[in-house]
């Protein structure tokens, strides 16, 4: 008979081991699924994990990582903040929407003036979009105790709308010959957010990232409000105890995932993607969440998961072309990788015991 | 872990190997804003990809990406089909055009086809689009004569040029011969949600519409149509055949066949160059499905014989008189639309009731 | 503008159909969440179960035999969250996330050969004289069967949990998982039937998308309805009938929008396709005076040798 037993402490080893474990088995159940579809199943495990990072094109696919993994990153860490208090934020695509909405607004205000503050301003128009449209399930919940997930989950579909009402009117490009979409920002110097470095992919919203799982990691060990978040995540009465103001720590975290989902949408609309459309947003809020749980809620290890994300995103787009993998066999893939992941961190904090149980 | 490199090594060569004896074909490629399941858009550019596959056989390799979404995934696709070796690459979104232009410059040898843009920044670049109004006219014209409540229903996706061009060219030919026919514009504001299109087409028929014209993809009011019985409705996208005879009674059908295999050919030949292509039912890039035997005879040979006017291009279907819904003139009598002015159309025709939300 | 022409009974009509879908999905997932499990993988289920009732249907010709098999689907795919989330004491709200990934993915590979099939029809009840009946008529007796289904499974619900045995434990398990397990109740083996149970409603839901509300199959057809169910859930204060009620309000306001849009109200069309969401929002302040909360251990995993 095989047992749990919960572990004093949590594994290190295991903590460390059991991501490598569950990717070798995705790789194994991965390539039973694509042989089952009648793809060779090693070429198509080695496309999805290796060409993006050591192929023969790996110059190219490296940088497109970081563009990919950044706003999964930044947003990640915002939710990771309220998640670990207990606070669910589910609606960080619509604060995403937003931030990109209100960033890029501003600069299409300033066209064609060009001023080193245009930047600067756009990114505070940024984050003050995604904090704004955060508040709102904040204060709902504060003032009214309305539950915060479905607030922020139906704010994500009325920014949807916001969207498309914006690129089909306001911000639709004068010059566009009456298409949809606003003007591409990549071609208004001062409000493009470029690759710091030509070709690296390093654009603000990189470097945003990384700063921000520093700040939390900070925030989060030796950070009073850190020890808070904390606090009432694992034990709420405690922390009234401790003098914890649960409506300042629910402002603070809705309002801080906002902004760095906020700031996240207006890097991406400024400088990768380039333009308000219809279409702008791609579920990266959403994705986040994926991410933020990946990492175990833990700054560096939320960086790691959106790397693998972006990785698979990237590696599984490679494999459509080349081996002519249905996108939906690449869906199922990640599915299977998060199964695992999730599945096996078990590990990390429980035993495996065989036999009978010991007496009491 | 010597047998993983050693695998790893083989499958490297075997790769290698099929790499260098693939250098003969032209290799094609086709970037998909939606999955090729979806019935639709995707699906019909698809069976172009087949189209070409067929023509060519061995000649040919295409490779495609479904479910791109626009914006820095584009880029990051349509490079990788560059880089990879592609001859000539169809890009097939409207949101795709900035992409397509931004990486057409880093590979000059490539070509590039966008599907429904504008923009050739380099010469490698071509633009292709299809003239839907066309299409629309000859429905617009059997749902005039069809309709006894003389109520049309429209279901749009988004106001868009597109869709506010195929609402203009259907109404004017449904007031054609019935004047007293009355148009009521639905927007789903989604490009894809079946439940809502079904909601619409519902809320339509309930509120008089006996002839449902639909710009989105699904069949889900042709489904709502044969429920509710004495309601025409016509295919979008694909032939939609399975609601034919009745509701369904005819199809605008996105042929790429004809236009994919053309482009392949001049790339094959050397003879390819940028162009702007906007075809009609003319070339065979709009067909119209067979209309079925619910539309009476002499209906039906009216259709046709504007269907054959529109292909031989003696009928324009944006032919003047035709004056703004603001009351002002746009098109004097016998003059017909620029192309220019078509392509971004943002008003509606005199009648129309309603403004186009913005 | 002409308002005359939106007839209410008609309204009222297509509202309990677009309202369904919602329904099945969501009295699943309140049964779920009584016994403390968050689920958030409905959209994944649902659309497992509505290419699965397709591809029955059209295979065997029976949409009954349809929805069977997309119940059974639904909860075959729910079985994966019940195996991470009970056994192998996954984050709940990851798992789930990670189901709907994996169930729009397999969904698409299974649907390969279904796109542009049209399925055998629901035939609706027609029962005599009662179905013909002016106003009444329309709104009671002129539906599917599956459409009482979901209201009798949202009577069912309500009366299992309030009235029996098993309600209680249910209710128990989901309060204080702990306290549970000292009184003897078998917290795992509950949680696990509840989560089956939320998988087959959701497959019901999906399945009665795709084989009767829209009827076709195309990938990612759901739309995200699976999370508007979700929604409704938390809006229903974890209640039954107020699940109905939530329903009915969701897809009123929708079709209500709709409507006001063919009689040409001038209002923006952007606004009032936001209207369904803004109005859930706002509703759910009004009733927010209404402190019953969720229950106590909800996405809280449970470990019995501690």
């Amino acid at each position: 008979m095989i047992r749990l037993e919960k572990r004093p402490q949590p594994s290190k080893a295991w903590s460390l081991a059991t991501p490598l474990v569950a990717v070798l088995a995705t790789m194994l159940a991965g390539g039973l699924l694509f042989a089952i579809l009648g793809k060779d199943p090693v070429e198509a495990i080695r496309t999805i994990f290796w060409e993006p990072l050591f192929g023969e094109f790996a110059f190219y696919y490296r940088p497109q990582l970081l563009v990919k993994g950044a706003p999964l990153v930044l947003i990640a860490i915002g939710l990771s903040l309220g998640f670990k208090a207990g606070i669910w934020n589910i609606g960080a695509e619509g604060q995403y929407i937003m931030g990109a909405l209100f960033g890029a607004g501003v600069g299409l205000a300033f066209y064609p003036l060009e001023a080193w503050y245009i930047f600067p301003l756009m990114v505070i128009a940024g984050g003050f979009g995604g904090w704004l449209w955060a508040s709102i399930p904040a204060y709902l919940k504060v003032r009214f105790g309305t539950n915060e997930i479905l607030v922020s989950l139906m704010l994500v579909y009325v920014a949807e709308q916001f969207l498309a009402s914006m690129s089909l009117g306001l911000m639709k490009n004068p010059e566009g010959f009456g298409f949809p979409g606003s003007r591409n920002l990549q071609q208004y110097e001062s409000a493009y957010n470029a690759d710091l470095i030509a070709g690296t992919g390093m654009h603000w919203g990189v470097v945003a990232a990384l700063i921000a799982v520093i700040f939390a990691y900070v925030l989060l060990n030796r950070h009073m409000t850190g020890y808070h978040i904390r606090l009432t995540g694992e034990a709420p009465r405690a922390a009234k105890f401790a003098g914890v103001n649960p409506s300042r720590l629910i402002l603070f975290c809705l309002g801080t995932s906002g902004i760095l989902a906020g700031l996240a949408g207006l890097f991406e609309v400024s400088g990768p993607s380039g333009q308000v459309s219809i279409d702008f947003n791609v579920g990266y809020g959403f994705t986040a969440i994926i991410v933020a749980f990946l990492g175990r809620l833990h700054p560096v290890g939320i960086l790691l998961a959106g790397g693998l994300m972006a990785l698979t995103y990237i590696g599984g787009d490679i494999a459509q072309a080349n081996l002519q993998l249905p996108s939906s066999a690449i869906q199922v893939f990640q599915g299977m990788l998060l199964f695992f992941l999730l599945a096996f961190d078990l590990l990390t904090n429980f035993r495996l015991s065989f036999g009978k149980p010991e007496v009491a | 872990m010597k047998l993983t490199n050693l695998l790893t090594s083989a499958a490297m060569a075997l790769g290698l190997a099929t790499a260098a004896v693939a250098e003969d074909p032209t290799k094609v490629g086709f970037v998909y804003v939606g999955p090729v399941g979806d019935g639709g858009w995707t699906y019909e550019h698809d069976q172009g990809r087949k189209a070409v596959v067929a023509e060519f056989g061995d000649k040919v390799e295409t490779v495609y990406v479904e479910n791109v979404a626009e914006g820095p995934d584009a880029e990051r696709v349509i490079t990788q089909m560059a880089l990879q070796g592609a001859d000539l690459i169809f890009t097939t979104s409207f949101g795709y055009m900035d992409p397509t232009n931004n990486v057409a410059a880093k590979f000059p040898d490539v070509k590039f086809e966008h599907a429904t843009g504008y923009k050739r920044n380099t010469e490698n670049v071509s633009t292709y689009s299809a003239r839907f109004y066309e299409g629309r006219a000859v429905q617009g014209t059997i749902a005039g004569h069809m309709t006894e409540s003389n109520i049309v229903g429209y279901i749009g996706s988004y106001p868009i040029p597109e869709v506010i061009r195929g609402i203009n060219s259907a109404y004017i030919h449904a007031k054609k011969v019935n004047p007293d026919v009355e148009f009521k514009i639905v927007w789903a504001f989604t490009w894809f949600d079946p439940a809502k299109e079904a909601d619409a087409a519902k809320v339509l028929i309930e509120q008089g519409a006996d002839v449902i014209l639909q710009h989105t993809d699904s069949t889900a009011p042709q489904a709502a149509a044969q429920a509710a019985g004495n309601v025409i409705t016509f295919g979008q996208a694909s032939d939609m055949a399975e609601y034919g005879p009745k509701p369904r009674v005819s199809s605008i059908i996105d042929d790429w066949a004809p236009y994919y295999i053309a482009r392949t050919k001049a790339v094959m030949d050397g003879t390819w160059t940028s162009t702007d292509t906007w075809d009609g039912i003319g070339a065979g890039m709009v067909g119209i499905g067979e209309i079925s035997d619910a539309v009476p005879a002499e209906v039906k040979a009216e259709a046709l014989a504007l269907k054959a006017a529109l292909a031989d291009g003696s009928y324009h279907a944006f032919t003047g008189p035709i004056t703004k819904q603001d009351g002002s003139a746009w098109l004097a009598d016998g003059e017909t639309a620029d192309d220019g002015t078509l392509a971004g159309m943002n008003f509606y025709v005199e009648g129309i009731e309603g403004d186009i939300p913005q | 503008m002409d308002l005359s022409a939106i007839n209410p009974v008609l309204l009222i009509a297509s509202l309990m159909v677009a309202a369904t879908p919602l329904l099945f999905a969501a009295i699943g997932e309140l049964v779920v969440e009584k016994a403390g499990v968050l689920n958030l993988g409905v959209e994944g289920m649902m659309i497992i179960g509505a290419i699965a009732g397709f591809a029955t249907a059209v295979e065997t010709g029976s949409p009954l035999l349809g929805f069977v098999a997309a119940a059974g689907a639904g909860a075959l795919l729910s079985v994966l969250f019940a195996i991470l989330t009970q056994f192998a004491q996954a984050n709940q709200v990851a798992s789930g996330l990670s189901l709907t990934l994996f169930g729009l993915g397999l969904s698409a590979l299974m649907g390969q050969s279904y796109v542009g099939v049209k399925p055998p029809q629901m035939e609706k009840l027609n029962i005599p004289v009662l179905s013909d009946l002016p106003v009444v008529g329309p709104i009671l007796f002129g539906h599917d069967l599956m459409l009482y289904v979901a209201i009798a499974l949202i009577a069912a619900v309500w009366a299992m949990i309030k009235f029996s045995r098993l309600g209680l434990v249910l209710r128990a398990v989901g309060e204080n998982h702990d306290a549970a397990h000292a009184l003897g109740y078998k917290v795992v083996r509950i949680r696990i039937l509840a989560i089956l149970f939320g998988g087959a409603c959701a497959g019901l839901g999906g399945a009665y998308i795709s084989l009767i509300r829209v009827p076709q199959w195309t990938e990612g057809m759901t739309a995200g309805i699976g999370w508007i169910a979700l929604a409704l859930v938390v809006f229903a204060s974890w209640k039954p009938w107020r699940v109905l009620l939530g329903a009915y309000l969701f897809g009123g306001v929708t079709v209500v929008q709709l409507n006001l849009q063919a009689a040409g109200v001038a209002i923006p069309v952007e606004y009032l396709a936001m209207s369904p969401y803004l109005i859930t929002i706002l509703v759910l302040v009004i009733l927010s005076a209404d402190k019953s909360s969720a229950p106590a251990a909800l996405g809280r995993n449970f470990h019995a040798s501690r």
